[in-house]
């Protein structure tokens, strides 16, 4: 098991954290948080890859996290106004209560 | 292996854990950031200072924090402890386990991780903010401007999302009489 | 062929025309009607003089045939002739006809249904024609039934009154039961003989060809066909002419006005029965005439004997004409087409005298027509009185009045048939009868005191005379439009008799197509004078015995006994009750048939009906069926597919239930199926 081999596992098993987390429970931010685990976890992966992968000096992994990490900001940003909004109109963010957008 | 590593990975992980078990969410929160600080520390493990301390920058220090104030807006704290977990929960954990599972399962079937040598470390002048200033300005010039608009168009978004203005308080509630 | 010959068929339809246009009149026209009615009368008189005059220079049977119908490469030919018993005939029934038409215009004049009246009786004059001057059994049935059918009309004229409703219908389906024998007989004929037509140049029906074809072959009761055919024919005229089982609608009829008895029924239409039998004579061989004769002699007498009992003026008259027909019957069984003809034509004559008598004192008594109502009349109405003492002498057969030398022929056919002498003495003994009733009649009306009817508080009011002119007033005698005819018909009741005398036998010799000689020698065939002696007697008897009863001591008051009845009353009972036919009749053949059409009734509502509800049942159980099927399977089976679609399709809604962390389940389990696909199959 080399650290390459680790680090994915650390990875995935993040990622696994923070899946459980967002199915399991009820509060859409921890909901939120747990998207933030995973898109974290990716990160990790990609960083992992640039490290122990060919061409390292591409910076190719590096730059893809950074812009990642970009976009998980102005993601989290949105989401957590978007819970605020939806928190003045049903007055809950419990997450199994909204379920109005169904078929 | 090493052991730096290790307890980074663990502090991340019990970290992670916490923040998706805990019930009070503020708790949660500080749990994600300490998650989020271990993180960190892996990237810088790995070389990647920059993208470590923007990790910590953004994520500590913003989404964290970001996290704390809607937990505050939202009165989450006053929610019932009880049901702080969904009805399936116990078959969303072995979901999850199951994600676990086949993706160990592709990283030890993969003929990279078992690899005997693998690359050493680049030497940090080729890996320095500089190149990444360098490289993001000629070579990612395109993705960067996009970025500027995604986060300009986000920030604005978020902003009008969560605008309380009197004259939209003023609507709900006549839409509210209107649809009485 | 002279052109009367060929015009011959216009002496019926000139009648039949002034019916049609009187019938389609829109407003009733009486002078109108009775000018065309009296007119086309006259025409139809003249030439039937014309056509007597032919028949007179040229006596052999002259025939006109017309093919009518085709069947294939068969005709139905119709056809007129013309010979001594037809021209009789023609003129006998234009003659009365034009008679009873002109008394008519009198008796009916208050009559609202003027017009009606003078329609049907020239619609009757035509049919009678047609009967007369009929070549083919066809032509001549069909003529016959609408000369039933006239008579419906004529006797049911005042439909209003259920009697005389009832009266038509009596007379009209009487005399279809006879009608029945003689259609059958037609068709029997038809079938045998292959033509209608009496006369066609020797392949008519009643030529020698087909009548030796017909009496060769043997029906049922060893019958020959010819006899058959002959007594189903006379089945017609049994009931026309009123023999003797079906002679019940006869007495009925009387509740028609008067002209119409003496038209239909005294001179022509009852005559009609015995002018067939005349006139298919060669059918008829020994045995057929045997029962042509008994039914005649016992009809005679029969009626002779219920009319002595009778109160009602015309009801006498009525018996009488059935008793005379009987007795015209047995003239043409025992004797011969020229002793029955002979009978046929001088009662026509004093018969319709008698009846337009008997009118003329109803008309005068207002409506009155209980003879023991009336009384006296002799001083009142002295023109009726004569014309009907001469009619009564005629039809008791008074020496040398007419009746005497026809009744006297029959008699003496009668006493000389050889196979038995029983039609004799029915008909001497009915002769007594005759003339006792007759005087009977003849004292109750005209001798003796007026008696006045009891029940005459108020004025009754009848349907020609309305109710402000029936009060209690004298009898007047009637005006002369009236009595005129009665005249001339009593001159002809006096002096008709002379043209068939034994000394000089015209009418039998015309008849026979052989010119005629006086010969005063013909009274000493041997018996003649002896019967005539003797029939004489009876005729003295029967007058006498009258008088004897009613003459001699006048009858004072209307409700006092008969003297007969006083003398008799079981019989005179049975007799005034009309020997209870009618009832014989309503107990046996009216209550089977009313048996059989209740039956039938039943047959056809439970059984008929059954059959086709059962078939209605079974269709509309497969309707059910049908609307089972359709519901439940097809509707039912596309309702359930579209239903399970439905459901198919809701259950598959439940995954999207709006609730984002279940998609988040999902999708995580997809890529876990689906990584586990990629791995198996990247490791195998």
């Amino acid at each position: 098991m080399n650290p390459l081999a680790g680090c994915l596992l650390v990875s995935a098993l993040l990622f696994a954290i923070g899946l459980a987390g967002a199915i399991t429970r009820r509060s859409a931010i921890l909901v939120l948080a747990g998207i933030e685990l995973m898109l974290s976890a990716a990160n990790l992966n990609f960083i992992a890859f640039w490290r122990f992968g060919p061409h390292p000096e591409a910076l190719t992994g590096l730059i893809f996290v950074i812009f990642s990490i970009a976009v998980a900001a102005a993601e989290a940003a949105v989401g957590l106004a978007l819970i605020l909004a939806i928190y003045r109109h049903a007055k809950t963010s419990d997450v199994s209560e909204i379920g109005e957008m169904r078929g | 292996m090493t052991l730096p590593f290790l307890i980074l990975a663990l502090l991340t992980l019990a970290g992670g854990v916490a923040a998706m078990t805990l019930r009070r969410l503020v708790h949660c929160a500080l749990a994600l950031a300490i998650s989020f600080a271990g993180l960190a520390g892996l990237y810088l493990n790995l070389g990647a200072e920059f993208a470590g301390l923007a990790q910590l920058l953004v994520y500590v220090g913003a989404i964290a924090i970001l996290i704390v104030f809607v937990i505050l807006l939202t009165r989450g704290g006053d929610a019932d402890p009880d049901s702080s977990f969904s009805p399936a929960s116990a078959g969303s954990v072995v979901i999850a386990l199951a994600v676990f599972a086949v993706l160990a399962w592709a990283v030890n079937t993969s003929s990279l991780a078992h690899v005997a040598t693998l690359q050493p470390a680049p030497p940090s002048d080729k890996t320095g903010t500089l190149q990444i200033g360098q490289a993001l300005m000629q070579h990612y010039v395109l993705p960067l401007e996009v970025i500027g608009l995604m986060l300009t168009a986000a920030m604005i978004g978020a902003v009008i999302l969560a605008l309380r203005d009197k004259r939209i308080a003023a609507e709900p509630k006549d839409s509210e009489l209107r649809a009485s | 062929m002279t052109w009367i010959v060929n015009y011959l068929w216009l002496i019926p339809v000139l009648p039949m025309l002034a019916a049609g246009v009187c019938a389609l009149l829109k407003q009733p026209q009486r002078r109108l009607s009775a000018t065309l009615a009296i007119g086309s009368m006259s025409v139809s008189f003249v030439l039937a003089l014309i056509a007597f005059a032919e028949a007179l220079s040229h006596p052999a049977i002259q025939v006109a045939n017309i093919h009518w119908m085709q069947f294939g490469d068969q005709w139905v030919s119709l056809g007129w002739l013309l010979d001594p018993l037809a021209a009789v005939m023609l003129v006998m029934v234009t003659f009365v006809g034009l008679l009873i038409f002109i008394y008519s215009t009198g008796y009916m004049a208050h009559d609202p249904n003027f017009t009606r009246f003078f329609c049907f009786l020239s619609l009757f004059a035509g049919a009678m024609l047609g009967v007369v001057i009929a070549n083919s059994l066809l032509l001549l049935f069909m003529c016959w039934e609408v000369v039933g059918l006239t008579s419906y009309l004529l006797i049911g004229f005042w439909y209003h009154r259920p009697a005389a409703a009832a009266a038509a219908k009596k007379a009209f389906i009487t005399t279809r039961i006879g009608d029945l024998g003689l259609l059958i007989g037609m068709v029997w004929l038809y079938a045998q003989s292959g033509t209608l037509l009496f006369y066609d140049n020797g392949s008519g029906c009643l030529e020698q060809h087909a009548i030796s074809a017909l009496a060769a072959h043997i029906t049922i009761f060893g019958m020959v066909v010819s006899t058959a055919i002959g007594l189903l024919i006379f089945c017609g005229a049994v009931g026309k002419s009123g023999q003797l089982p079906l002679h019940v609608w006869l007495p009925d009829a009387m509740e028609g006005p008067t002209p119409v008895s003496a038209l239909i029924h005294a001179a022509t239409m009852v005559a009609a029965g015995v002018y067939l039998v005349a006139r298919v004579y060669p059918l008829m061989n020994a045995h057929a005439l045997e029962v042509v004769a008994w039914v005649g002699a016992t009809t005679a007498l029969f009626a002779a004997c219920i009319a002595v009992a009778q109160n009602d003026i015309k009801r006498i008259l009525a018996y009488s004409t059935v008793s005379q027909l009987g007795y015209m019957m047995l003239g043409l069984g025992v004797g011969g087409v020229a002793v029955g003809m002979f009978h046929l034509i001088t009662h026509a004559f004093f018969k319709a005298l008698l009846f337009l008598g008997a009118g003329s004192v109803i008309h005068g008594c207002t409506e009155e027509q209980d003879i023991r109502n009336m009384g006296g009349l002799r001083r009142f109405m002295p023109v009726t009185f004569a014309a009907y003492a001469a009619g009564t002498l005629a039809l008791c057969g008074f020496p040398l009045f007419a009746g005497f030398w026809s009744k006297d022929a029959i008699l003496h056919s009668a006493h000389g048939w050889g196979i038995s002498r029983g039609p004799f003495y029915f008909g001497a003994i009915g002769a007594l009868l005759t003339a006792f009733y007759m005087t009977r009649q003849v004292y109750y009306v005209f001798f003796g005191p007026r008696r006045v009817p009891e029940a005459q508080a108020e004025p009754v009011a009848s349907p020609r005379h309305p109710a402000e002119e029936s009060v209690i007033a004298d009898p007047h005698e009637s005006p002369r439009v009236m009595t005129t005819p009665l005249v001339i018909l009593a001159v002809f009741a006096a002096f008709l008799g002379f043209v068939g005398t034994p000394a000089w036998p015209w009418f039998q010799s015309f008849l026979a197509g052989q010119p005629a000689r006086f010969d005063i020698g013909g009274f000493s065939e041997p018996g003649l004078m002896a019967l005539m002696g003797v029939s004489s007697l009876i005729v003295f008897a029967g007058i006498g015995l009258g008088w004897w009863l009613y003459g001699c001591k006048p009858i004072v008051n209307a409700t006092d006994p008969d003297a007969l009845e006083r003398l008799a009353p079981g019989p005179f009972h049975a007799l005034a009750n009309r020997l209870y036919v009618d009832e014989i009749y309503e107990a046996t053949v009216i209550r089977l048939t009313r048996f059989a059409s209740a039956f039938s009734a039943w047959l056809d509502r439970w059984i008929f009906g059954g059959l086709v509800n059962l078939v209605a049942w079974i269709v509309t159980g497969f309707g059910w069926l049908d609307l089972g099927l359709d519901k439940y399977v097809v509707n039912g089976g596309f309702d359930m597919g579209c239903r399970e679609v439905s459901l198919f399709g809701r259950f598959f809604t439940r995954i999207q239930n709006g609730r984002v962390q279940n998609y988040l389940r999902v999708i995580a389990v997809a890529l876990v199926i689906l990584a586990i696909f990629l791995l198996w199959g990247h490791r195998g």
